[in-house]
């Protein structure tokens, strides 16, 4: 393997490579419009590494050591080793449950000493990308199947299913975003179309009342048997087909949502997503309400509370915003969490609408770009590796904006590159430099 | 790899296109289209502290601050910084136990949280204030705050000069919300008729507050912030020595004194006995000294300048003489004889001079202070040839009383004054069904009978008489600071009223003659003041009261007025002694002092020992502390039927010794002794009673039998039921 410079540098992705330094530049910057102290000593705050910005800068240098390392790297590595990192993950994830220090609600972490934590179900989601691309990229794998569409779902799920048991919602939902990848893999349409269905179907029925919605549900039938009526002459199973899907949603509506939100999920969680929908959510008994004040810190409506005052930072930046280190809610830690999830806030509360807007267009140019170097990858495992960098990291934006905005519910997931973080930055960093590794390599078939 | 999936990628760029744009859109809405979050954003960092200006310094006549601001200081904590603090020595400072010390912690945590400070002991002395800044560093977490309060230099006025208090709910809506919360407000006294001058403008600055709102700094430096301006001082016609003398001399009596110089109505001194510290009010002690004040039956609190309501008795006559002189009912040489008694109404109205010819003419009248004179000039002046009825000739008489500013409020600038007491016909013709006529209020003619006044009332009658016939409404404030013609408060005061110019010169020579001759060899030789011609008027007002359902006398109000220098008068006062006895004893002695420290600047040493004597005589009137028993024992009684808990009973019943101990009932409250401590203090605030002659049985115990009473009844504070009670 020729490792000099000359040669790491060719044949990588140039623009990739600038987006994700300018995305991390932004994120040191708004790290420190949030922590900065008035007096504090800039430079010697930089070089001690004392302080989060400070950190974030040690953690963003060590990423690039990290990516040249992987850059360095024979492109096979990775699909050699996949389960074997696969496996490893899962090792670690099961290490959690009799390891796990308990922080901040989560019982996903676990701690060497004071100066270290490792939150395993981070990590894992490279793994698991890198697994996954594994088994689709296998000429053996007809995806086409019924059976490797399972099992490749159950890669992606089984992780996540350990984060939910670790307490860790919020992380566990990113891989569901791995569906994407097999979408584009050939998935079934239908598979999505259903979900999202689904999706929001639950969020209507939190809406709306239940008989309106059975109403709705029932027009709505109706409507489809009038347009097919010729359909429905030709062949009667359409209208069973009308009458069955009728009956499921009525009966999710009616009965599954009900019975998920009493019984599966935590009154905690519950509450979440009603406070995200903007109704009260007063649980029947007294066990339950005893769990949300166990969860909500300070006594006070944590998920309300920061996203009110989240949606008034970004809301008060205005078209072009206050300028670096004058917003008034950023800088006297009117957001909690706004170093880290909710540090979009800084962005929007600093430089406004417009800076938001060029802040956002980063972020959409650099998964178009990830989606093009996709598409121009030879080999299958590349590809499916790169569907699942743009997947996650979509998943991440999305959610995160949409949390800080008072569009989604607060689960806790950082914004990719931009919030503090040792762990997500490193995650984040390596996923990049793998795909750049990879992509090095595009005219290459790697199995 | 099958290669239709291709097209799947464009589907996955709609959908992150998609949902990038419902963000785009949900940002735009939120900053560039809702104003309502930068409000929110404002509401949540910025702070308006309020700047509360200083208020304006009152001057004296001689431009000698009576009235300014001073410093004092809080102790306040911050909960949360709270670390390592020696406890066991700020508590020793503070004199409080560790457990005081931690309720202080937690009501100040439940009060204002644990990151802000609030006050853990107020309105610090100077000894404590010292000895805490020495150690401050010991105790972090605790810090000195200033607090602006106000500061009477002479330790006197404090009627007059009023004080201020935070405001309450009555004065923010009565100011249309101007005030708010916090804000401290003149509460009486020149501070209160003068608050709009003296309270000068409220600034506002924008401080940025965190999320704990602790503050950090000011906002946008300081760009939309207003200063606060000064208030503006006051100019007052008082004179602050002669105010400590005539409060000196008032020491320890009830009653009142009042000087106005006659030729601009300016108020020298304004004195209200008995009268309290005002600087006690305003620091440490004022919590304590407050409620013993408010609660003492003697009225200290009371402005009795204003609003003390005195028979002006004798010192009344100048002015009947005036009134029957105008009327021409008689003239200067008109004459009586009189015997000891009057005896033209069916009622004999009594004169203390017997010898004949002691009121030959008005001059020797007034002089000898005839009652039969007064008594027949009334009459006439009443039942006069003009008006044919005794209604109209009252009437006609009231007029003239109202021109001399009795009976209706004078207006001075001080809050609260009352009018005084000149009855009305038709109050008259209630009380005797119509059918009255001079003979049935005769006493008026010697200022007894309903008749009351104030001692302003009295003092500016005299000033119109000085004046012979025109006067300045009675006030203090000469001048405002930076005064313009905006500032209309001034202007009524500046106004002369020619109330009785019509009245002739020849009359108010007769009377000023008369009145000279009070002092020259009437009843006010003790107010001569060699070289000053004084022209006075003693006067001695029967009292009576009821007191344990008896009404008994008591001993006569001491009154007198003069004015001096006789030609361009320069002072008129009044002066009103309560149960003292006769004028000459007390009240005109109390006046020459002061005309001779107003007009020749000092006493002379041979009277120093006179001021002395007159200062340090006990003239508190004995049945008050009769009444003082009932009124502590009733609330005694009171709050332990409310907490059927006796140590309340010691708690109310402040100071009392009980000598006879007879077997009481269960809830009798005087029961209980009082502790030798409060003993002490009681006796410390009421000097040793020395000359009274009708001393009560001041501890006498009342036995309160309890009726059966049904579970229900609530015995109210009633004055009535305890004495029905007594036996």
């Amino acid at each position: 393997m020729r490792t000099n410079n000359n040669e790491i540098s060719k044949g990588i992705d140039g623009l990739l490579l600038l987006l994700y330094i300018l995305l991390c530049l932004v994120g040191i910057v708004s790290i420190f419009a949030a922590t900065y102290n008035e007096g504090e000593n800039i430079v010697d705050s930089f070089i001690s590494f004392r302080t989060d910005y400070g950190k974030q800068t040690m953690f963003f240098l060590f990423s690039l050591f990290a990516g040249v390392v992987i850059l360095l790297t024979d492109s096979k590595f990775f699909t050699a080793t996949a389960n074997l990192w696969y496996t490893a993950g899962i090792f670690l994830l099961l290490l959690v449950f009799p390891f796990h220090s308990n922080i901040k609600g989560t019982e996903s972490i676990i701690k060497f000493g004071n100066a270290f934590q490792l939150q395993p179900i981070q990590l894992c989601i490279v793994f698991a990308n890198l697994a996954l691309s594994k088994y689709m990229s296998r000429i053996e794998t007809d995806f086409t199947k019924l059976r490797s569409q399972l099992i490749a779902a159950s890669i992606v799920v089984a992780p996540a299913l350990l984060a939910i048991l670790q307490q860790e919602t919020g992380l566990a939902l990113v891989y569901f975003s791995f569906f994407l990848v097999m979408f584009r893999e050939g998935l079934p349409a239908i598979v999505l179309v259903i979900g999202f269905s689904f999706a929001i179907l639950v969020v209507a029925t939190l809406l709306m009342d239940p008989n309106i919605l059975a109403l709705i549900l029932t027009g709505i039938g109706l409507l489809a048997a009038y347009f097919m009526r010729r359909q429905i002459k030709r062949y009667k199973s359409v209208l069973f087909w009308i009458i069955t899907i009728w009956a499921i949603c009525v009966s999710i509506q009616r009965f599954a949502v009900p019975f998920i939100f009493d019984h599966v999920l935590q009154p905690y969680q519950v509450k979440r997503i009603y406070d995200t929908i903007g109704k009260d959510y007063i649980p029947k008994d007294a066990a339950a309400l005893a769990d949300i004040e166990k969860n909500t810190p300070q006594k006070r409506d944590a998920g309300n509370y920061n996203v009110k005052q989240s949606k008034i930072a970004i809301g008060s930046g205005g078209l072009l915003g206050k300028g670096l280190l004058k917003g008034t809610q950023t800088r006297y830690a009117f957001v909690p969490e706004q170093r880290t999830d909710f540090i979009f806030c800084t962005i929007g509360e600093g430089f406004g609408f417009v800076g938001s807007m060029i802040f956002l267009s980063i972020y959409v140019i650099l998964l178009f770009r990830i989606v093009t170097i996709a598409e121009r990858q030879r080999s299958a495992f590349s590809r499916c590796y790169a569907y699942g960098v743009a997947s996650v990291l979509f998943f991440h934006i999305a959610i995160n904006l949409c949390m800080t905005m008072g569009l989604a519910p607060v689960i806790g997931i950082p914004l990719p590159f931009v919030s503090y973080g040792g762990l997500s930055l490193v995650t984040f960093s390596i996923m990049i430099f793998i795909l750049l590794r990879l992509d090095k390599d595009r005219q290459m078939v790697l199995r | 790899m099958p290669a239709f999936n291709q097209s799947r990628q464009t589907i996955i760029r709609l959908i992150f296109a998609a949902t990038f744009l419902i963000i785009a859109g949900r940002l735009f809405i939120l900053q560039v289209v809702s104003d309502k979050y930068k409000l929110l954003a404002l509401d949540n960092a910025v702070y308006k502290k309020v700047v509360y200006p200083d208020r304006g310094i009152i001057f004296d006549r001689n431009n000698k601050a009576i009235l300014n601001n001073t410093i004092i200081y809080d102790l306040t904590v911050t909960p949360y910084e709270v670390r390592k603090v020696d406890t066991f020595f700020l508590c020793k400072l503070l004199s409080i136990d560790t457990a005081e010390f931690r309720e202080r912690i937690i009501t100040a945590i439940i009060k204002n949280g644990r990151y802000r400070p609030s006050v853990f002991e107020g309105l610090l002395s100077l000894d404590l204030q010292a000895k805490l800044e020495e150690n401050i560093w010991r105790f972090p977490g605790f810090t000195l705050i200033e607090r602006p309060i106000r500061n009477y230099l002479y330790n006197a006025g404090a009627h007059l000069l009023g004080d201020i208090g935070e405001v309450d709910t009555a004065i923010i809506r009565r100011s249309n919300y101007f005030y708010q919360m916090g804000d401290f407000v003149g509460r009486s006294g020149l501070e209160q008729y003068y608050e709009s001058v003296l309270m000068g403008q409220r600034g506002i600055q924008n401080l940025i507050k965190d999320n704990r709102n602790r503050l950090q700094g000011s906002w946008e430096n300081g760009k939309y912030d207003t200063a606060a301006s000064a208030g503006r001082n006051l100019y007052t016609y008082l004179d602050i020595e002669l105010q400590q003398l005539a409060e000196k001399l008032m020491a320890n009596k009830v009653g009142s004194i009042v000087a106005i110089d006659p030729q601009t109505g300016g108020i020298l001194t304004m004195v209200s006995g008995p009268s309290f510290d005002p600087n006690d009010l305003t620091g440490s002690t004022r919590q304590k000294k407050y409620a013993n004040l408010a609660l003492d039956v003697s009225a200290p609190l009371m402005n009795r300048a204003t609003r003390g309501m005195y028979e002006p008795g004798s010192t009344f006559k100048p002015i009947g003489g005036l009134v029957a002189l105008d009327m021409g009912v008689i003239t200067a040489d008109y004459g009586v004889a009189c015997n000891g008694a009057y005896h033209g109404c069916a009622r004999l109205v009594r004169c203390e001079h017997h010898n004949p010819g002691h009121a030959a003419n008005m001059r020797l009248a007034l002089a000898n202070s005839c009652n039969s004179y007064f008594c027949q000039i009334y009459r006439l002046t009443l039942d006069n040839s003009k008006d044919r009825s005794v209604k109209k000739g009252y009437a006609r008489w009231e007029e003239y009383m109202n021109a001399f500013g009795w009976g209706k409020k004078l207006g001075i600038d001080l809050p609260n004054e009352l009018p005084g007491n000149i009855p009305d016909t038709t109050e008259y013709d209630k009380d005797y069904r119509g059918s009255w006529n001079s003979c049935t209020n005769v006493t008026l003619g010697i200022g007894q009978d309903k008749m009351q006044v104030t001692p302003v009332q009295l003092a500016n009658a005299m000033c119109i008489i000085a004046n012979k016939g025109y006067y300045y409404t009675p006030h203090f404030v000469e001048k405002i600071e930076n005064e313009t013609a905006k500032d209309s408060i001034l202007n009524k005061f500046r106004e002369k009223h020619a109330a009785l110019t019509h009245i002739p010169n020849e009359a108010y020579e007769a009377i000023h003659a008369g009145m000279q001759d009070v002092v020259e060899s009437g009843t006010a030789r003790s107010a001569k003041v060699p070289g000053i011609s004084i022209c006075a008027k003693t006067g001695t007002a029967e009292k009576y009261t009821i007191l344990d359902g008896k009404r008994i006398k008591l001993p006569n109000n001491s009154m007198f007025v003069c004015f001096a220098p006789r030609e361009n008068p320069k002072i008129a006062i009044a002066v009103a002694v309560e149960n003292a006895g006769f004028g000459s004893t007390w009240a005109s002695p109390i006046a020459s002092f002061l005309i001779e420290k107003y007009l020749t600047d000092s006493i002379r040493t041979d009277r120093m020992k006179e001021v002395e004597r007159i200062s340090n005589t006990n003239l508190m009137p004995s049945y008050l502390k009769r009444k003082q028993f009932i009124a502590d024992s009733t609330r005694a009684y009171f709050y332990f039927n409310l907490r059927k808990d006796s140590s309340y009973i010691k708690k109310y019943l402040r100071g009392y010794t009980i000598k006879e101990k007879k077997p009481v009932k269960a809830a009798q409250p005087v029961k209980v002794k009082a502790s030798e401590e409060t003993v002490n203090n009681r006796k410390a605030q009421r000097p040793a009673d020395t000359s009274s002659a009708h001393a009560f049985p001041d501890n006498k115990i009342i036995h309160i039998k309890r009726p059966p009473r049904k579970a229900d009844t609530i015995w109210i504070n009633d004055e009535k039921h305890l004495k029905n009670q007594a036996s």
